[in-house]
């Protein structure tokens, strides 16, 4: 009887859990139909956000999440594999254990204080002198000049990427580290018998034997830069600009969220962040699932467990 | 031949050493700084005020007292909500729920609540309680932190409970006893460790959330202990008073922001000192 009323109240409990996803969606999608219907599939191609002559369009704040995130992920993942094989192989064992405590509370610190830093230090102290120093060098060449427009005030999309970087780069090395450390210590000896070099036995066995792991890592990182909120909404200036230029203000969909949801007073204001909340977690929904799938894949073609 | 290819490895494994070192000392370099501005600048608006007075208006004094209050009641509230929801979920994945359906869906959708965006939570709760009961309130705010916490101590309790061998269950089962007391009084007392560390890793992490709480909780400058109010919490108050102009507001944010990291490192630590060796049962 006991048996069957638990039985009962976990399977409702796991119940709850999905349908909290289909209410996420639902609820999105009822809170987002009228500037669906108002705009139409325009909307995601439409550049302007007026709220005042009510007209809207997600391109900027898409645009923006989308460029902060691929500038954080450039930044974030190249650091993170060499900081990780430094950690695993290169640096003496007793300083292992510190930086590795010391890196897993880095990853721990809540988003809102790398925003902060980014706004009162990062911005006056490094940001500014970047920003001039790319646009006079880079601004005016051929094929990347675009990019590097001035002049900057320091608040940039180009900052959001390089804050998000910073944020981001701590997690994607515990979880290369922990990867890292799974490999058995047989493979690698065997490689250095061979007279791998410290290089070769990462690259060619260290890699691929925890590929999958490297992917899920990845992947995590990617999904909390598509989705960060306070360490953006801190750096980018909330600005819908659709220009190629890095050094300018920008916003993404998190932070446009962040800055303007409570203070939106028409109904179709309110209804056109919804939609852009809905494109955000479309994209975050596609990638982290697609990953899944793709680590499942991986697994049963090697017989080893995804976790 | 044979010696120039020699030296291109050597050559290669040499840069690649480099390279590493140098984004290792960039790495720390830059969280060194964080940290220490951090540190400096949260010592500026540091005493005891912060922990007896509520949040000033621009220009003069006050602390913080209200808005620590808030996070701790609304973070105990959700903590406790979601600690028991997904104690039910992972019996379901791990027990009830072996080789149904339902379980490799559920485990998908865990994963995707884990990665989803928190601003997300924050505009669903809005949807579904806010916009229905007409005003903001701190439930709302822990209704929102509640969803991200649950798949977080989820995913961490059900590692342990896969830790635990089969022929255990299967002993309890043979001996007659039943499935609820197999579950309450063997696995629970073998995972109790390994839940509480969920437990407190994921205050650590919803202790931070902002975004979900400002279409939640909003904000409250007073002294309010209502929870069908609007109320203030640490996050949000850091992220008004940081985004501010005025001086005093900043400092008072600087504080808060230290506060907060010391407070979640204080847990972080504590879980690693005190479970990590216990995690894994064997």
């Amino acid at each position: 009887m006991v048996d069957r009323l638990f039985k009962g109240i976990s399977f409702g409990a796991t119940t709850t859990l999905l349908l909290l996803i289909g209410v996420i969606l639902v609820s999105l999608i009822i809170g987002g139909s009228l500037c669906m219907k108002t705009f139409g599939w325009h909307f995601l191609t439409t550049a302007t956000w007026n709220p005042a002559a009510k007209e809207f369009g997600a391109l900027a704040p898409v645009l923006g999440t989308l460029t902060t995130t691929t500038l954080a992920l450039l930044f974030a993942l190249p650091t993170s594999f060499f900081v990780a094989y430094a950690l695993c192989e290169l640096i003496p064992s007793s300083f292992k254990l510190p930086l590795t405590i010391l890196t897993e509370l880095l990853a721990v610190i809540p988003s809102i204080i790398y925003g902060m830093w980014g706004l009162f230090v990062f911005i006056p102290f490094i940001g500014i002198d970047l920003a001039a120093w790319l646009a006079k060098h880079l601004g005016g060449q051929h094929l990347v000049g675009d990019f590097f427009q001035g002049p900057s005030s320091g608040i940039s999309v180009l900052t959001a990427g390089i804050i998000l970087s910073l944020m981001i780069i701590p997690f994607i090395t515990i979880t290369f580290k922990d990867a890292f450390d799974l490999v058995p210590f047989n493979l690698k000896e065997s490689g250095y018998a061979l007279g791998c070099t410290q290089w070769e036995i990462i690259w060619h066995i260290m890699v691929p034997y925890t590929r999958a792991q490297l992917i899920g890592g990845t992947m995590l990182g990617l999904t909390r830069a598509l989705g960060e909120t306070m360490a953006v909404a801190f750096v980018i200036g909330n600005a819908y600009n659709v220009t190629a230029s890095l050094l300018h203000p920008g916003t993404t969909i998190s932070s446009s969220l962040a800055n303007e949801f409570t203070e939106a007073e028409s109904e179709l204001y309110t209804s056109s962040l919804i939609t852009i909340g809905l494109v955000l977690f479309a994209i975050t929904f596609l990638l982290s699932g697609s990953a899944r799938l793709l680590l499942r894949r991986m697994a049963q073609g090697r017989g080893v467990s995804s976790k | 031949m044979s010696n120039s290819l020699a030296h291109a490895r050597r050559l290669k494994n040499k840069i690649s050493k480099g390279i590493s070192f140098v984004f290792l000392g960039i790495l720390f370099f830059f969280l060194g700084w964080i940290m220490l501005t951090l540190v400096t600048k949260g010592i500026v608006g540091f005493d005891m005020r912060v922990f007896t007075q509520m949040t000033p208006p621009p220009g003069s004094q006050g602390g913080l007292l209200n808005a620590i209050i808030g996070s701790l009641l609304m973070v105990t509230a959700a903590t406790c909500s979601s600690t028991v929801l997904a104690l039910f979920i992972v019996v379901y994945f791990s027990e009830y729920g072996r080789g149904s359906l339902l379980t490799p869906i559920s485990c998908f959708m865990t994963d995707i609540l884990l990665t989803a965006p928190s601003v997300i939570i924050g505009l669903l709760v809005y949807n579904i309680y806010v916009v229905p009961a007409g005003h903001f309130s701190a439930w709302a705010g822990v209704v929102a932190l509640m969803i991200i916490a649950l798949p977080v101590i989820i995913n961490t309790t059900d590692n342990v409970f896969a830790l635990i061998p089969h022929e255990l269950r299967e002993a309890a089962i043979a001996l007659g006893t039943p499935r609820w007391k197999m579950i309450w009084k063997i696995l629970l007392p073998l995972t109790k460790t390994g839940l509480i560390s969920g437990i407190i890793l994921s205050v650590a992490r919803i202790s931070g959330e902002t975004a979900p709480l400002l279409f939640t909780a909003l904000n409250n400058q007073f002294w309010s202990l209502n929870m069908n109010k609007p109320m203030a919490s640490l996050p949000v108050v850091i992220f008004q008073y940081g985004m501010s102009p005025y001086k005093d507001w900043q400092n008072l944010a600087w504080a808060g922001a230290l506060l907060l990291t010391l407070f979640v490192f204080t847990l972080n630590v504590f879980v690693r000192v005190l479970f990590r060796r216990k995690i894994v049962i064997r």
